[in-house]
């Protein structure tokens, strides 16, 4: 089989996907060379020079026009990490759920289905306009983390309908048989299979939370969000601290794929070491 | 959270309560942040207003205005056109690029390191993403450098950054992505013993792809062009940056009202988008079930 000789399609095709990935990765390239940018240097090639200057600009908050970063990330970090906690915990136990028939389970599915694919920028203002309506100040930890469940949540529940639908009951009868109750099934059974993906629902809920701008922007009130703020810059400071942002965040988010593809392939590791032996 | 299962007598609670105790929080987070907000967002459309506040009387001008103007109408045409010419272009390149990755690619290792490297892109933020296209497109970059250089043109191409050209290249590089990714779950549950079977009855690579492989990787495309639609037509982060406040959607006039305080109009537009999303998401829906589609 690996002997056969490739046909031209193959050679077109990989041609093909060689230039999708530099026509996705060239800016991005450009971007992280351009953030080490001479203190004299501009937004485009050529380099003057090699400097950290843009970092330090950023670190010292002191850069023309440069707003609140700081705060800026302070508050984006603090609303993702409450929303992929909720995300989690109301995900996996709306997806347990579904692993029957009950009443309203249409409803509810298609509700999720719903938020997901409204327009953002008509779940923000919805939300922004019932608050003001019933005279509530709109405020990150209400109505921002709310904006942003709207997201995550669907993406949250069809992870765990993937998740659950690799699933085999036979797993849990067995251990209904052998006389377990409801909560060791879930801690000794269902929990370790299904955790990689539960893993899974907190990246998705942490990055999604981090990036949302057209449901949030509306709802946190005082303060500016990471990407709000990014936006501002743009039109405030069009210098290489943009790109200095920009390698800074890259470099986070990388650490958090990289850190929770480790966690999930060395748990599937020792599940299949266990199953094995 | 698991109410139902932690009782500490067994089968205290049937089954069927179990599970609607446990999708309770999720159905009354969408309850109340997606439901009543869009049946108030209805309610507020059909208001008077003023440049101030919304008065609680019925005033049908914006419903007419929103309904009858030509602005409305070039408004949809411009968003379609961008649907139309991302859609014709992700599809296509989304189905190839799933289909090398799936079906010529012998390595697993290699075709998971493909897929991380296009999936990695996605997960970084959105707005960096925007600004990278600046060094690469923008008046002094490495495009209009390049074909200086070369002399064949004379001065920057000012349409390359800032224009409709931009919001499309922008589109295209984010949303090639989803189109991969559920075209290549489709083709990932196509037994290889299909294949093989085609192949063997004589059947060319071409007719393969158009007989067997197309045919069952519909249901993943329409899931595909399902994400597309939503993220175009209520895109308003994209457009702003890469038109550079000249290209105006039908999401930027709902912002442009809202940052006017005219809620009414706002609104009204919102429920006519609303409406246009939610026909194309269901006529696409016709060719998958997304429920099945989860299933491995």
């Amino acid at each position: 089989m690996s002997t056969r000789k490739r046909p031209l399609s193959f050679y077109l095709l990989a041609g093909l996907t060689t230039v999708f990935l530099v026509y996705v990765y060239a800016p991005m390239a450009c971007l992280y060379i351009l953030s080490f940018q001479g203190p004299e240097g501009g937004m485009s090639f050529p380099m003057v020079g090699w400097s950290t200057h843009w970092f330090q600009t950023l670190f010292s908050g002191e850069g023309q026009g440069l707003g609140d970063v700081p705060g800026a990330f302070q508050r984006s970090i603090r609303l993702a990490a409450c929303t992929a906690v909720l995300t989690l915990v109301i995900s996996v136990t709306a997806g347990l759920a579904y692993r029957r028939k009950f009443p309203g389970s249409g409803a509810v599915f298609y509700a999720a289905i719903a938020s997901m694919v409204l327009p953002g920028i008509f779940v923000g203002f919805g939300i922004a306009l019932m608050f003001n309506l019933l005279g509530w100040q709109v405020n990150w930890f209400t109505s921002g983390i709310g904006a942003q469940l709207t997201w995550t949540l669907p993406f949250g529940l069809l992870i765990m309908f993937i998740v659950l639908g690799r699933f085999r009951s036979s797993y849990e009868e067995a251990a209904v048989d052998l006389g377990a109750s409801a909560s060791q099934r879930f801690r000794w059974v269902i929990l370790p299979i299904i955790l990689p993906g539960v893993i899974g629902i907190a990246m998705a809920g942490l990055t999604s939370s981090y990036e949302e701008t057209a449901r949030t922007s509306l709802n946190v009130g005082m303060g500016n969000t990471m990407p709000m703020e990014v936006m501002g810059l743009l039109n405030a400071a069009a210098t290489p601290v943009l790109f200095a942002i920009g390698t800074l965040t890259t470099l986070i988010s990388f650490s958090l794929i990289i850190l929770s593809l480790v966690v999930m392939t060395q748990l599937a590791k020792r599940r299949s070491m266990r199953t094995n032996a | 959270m698991l109410s139902s299962q932690t009782s500490p007598s067994r089968a205290t609670i049937p089954p069927k309560l179990a599970s609607v105790l446990q999708v309770t929080p999720m159905a009354l987070v969408f309850l109340a942040l997606v439901i009543v907000p869009l049946g108030l967002i209805f309610v507020v459309s059909f208001l008077d207003y003023n440049f101030a506040q919304v008065f609680p009387e019925l005033y049908l001008e914006t419903w007419v205005d929103v309904l009858t103007s030509d602005l409305t109408l070039a408004l949809y045409l411009k968003t379609f056109k961008f649907l139309v010419i991302v859609w014709a272009i992700t599809a296509p390149l989304g189905f190839a690029i799933a289909y090398f990755l799936a079906f010529h690619l012998r390595s697993n290792w290699l075709r998971t390191l493909l897929v991380t490297a296009i999936a990695i892109p996605f997960w970084t933020s959105g707005p960096i993403r925007m600004v990278s296209w600046v060094p690469l497109l923008g008046r002094e970059g490495v495009v209009n450098q390049t074909l200086m250089g070369a002399g064949l043109i004379d001065e920057p191409l000012g349409w390359l950054m800032y224009s409709e050209f931009a919001v499309l290249v922008a589109y295209v590089q984010m949303l090639t992505m989803p189109m991969i990714a559920t075209a290549l779950n489709s083709m990932a549950k196509i037994p290889p013993s299909v294949i093989q079977a085609a192949r063997d009855a004589g059947a060319s690579e071409w007719q393969i792809v158009r007989d067997i492989i197309f045919p069952l990787v519909r249901p993943g495309l329409a899931i595909g062009t399902i994400i597309v639609t939503t993220a175009i037509m209520g895109d308003v982060v994209m457009v702003k940056f890469m038109g550079g406040s000249q290209v105006n959607t039908v999401g930027m006039s709902i912002i442009t009202d809202l940052n006017a305080f005219m809620y009414p109009p706002a609104a009204a537009k919102s429920i006519l988008l609303l409406i246009v999303v939610l026909s194309i998401v269901v006529s696409l829906l016709r060719f998958a079930d997304i429920r099945k589609e989860l299933r491995s």
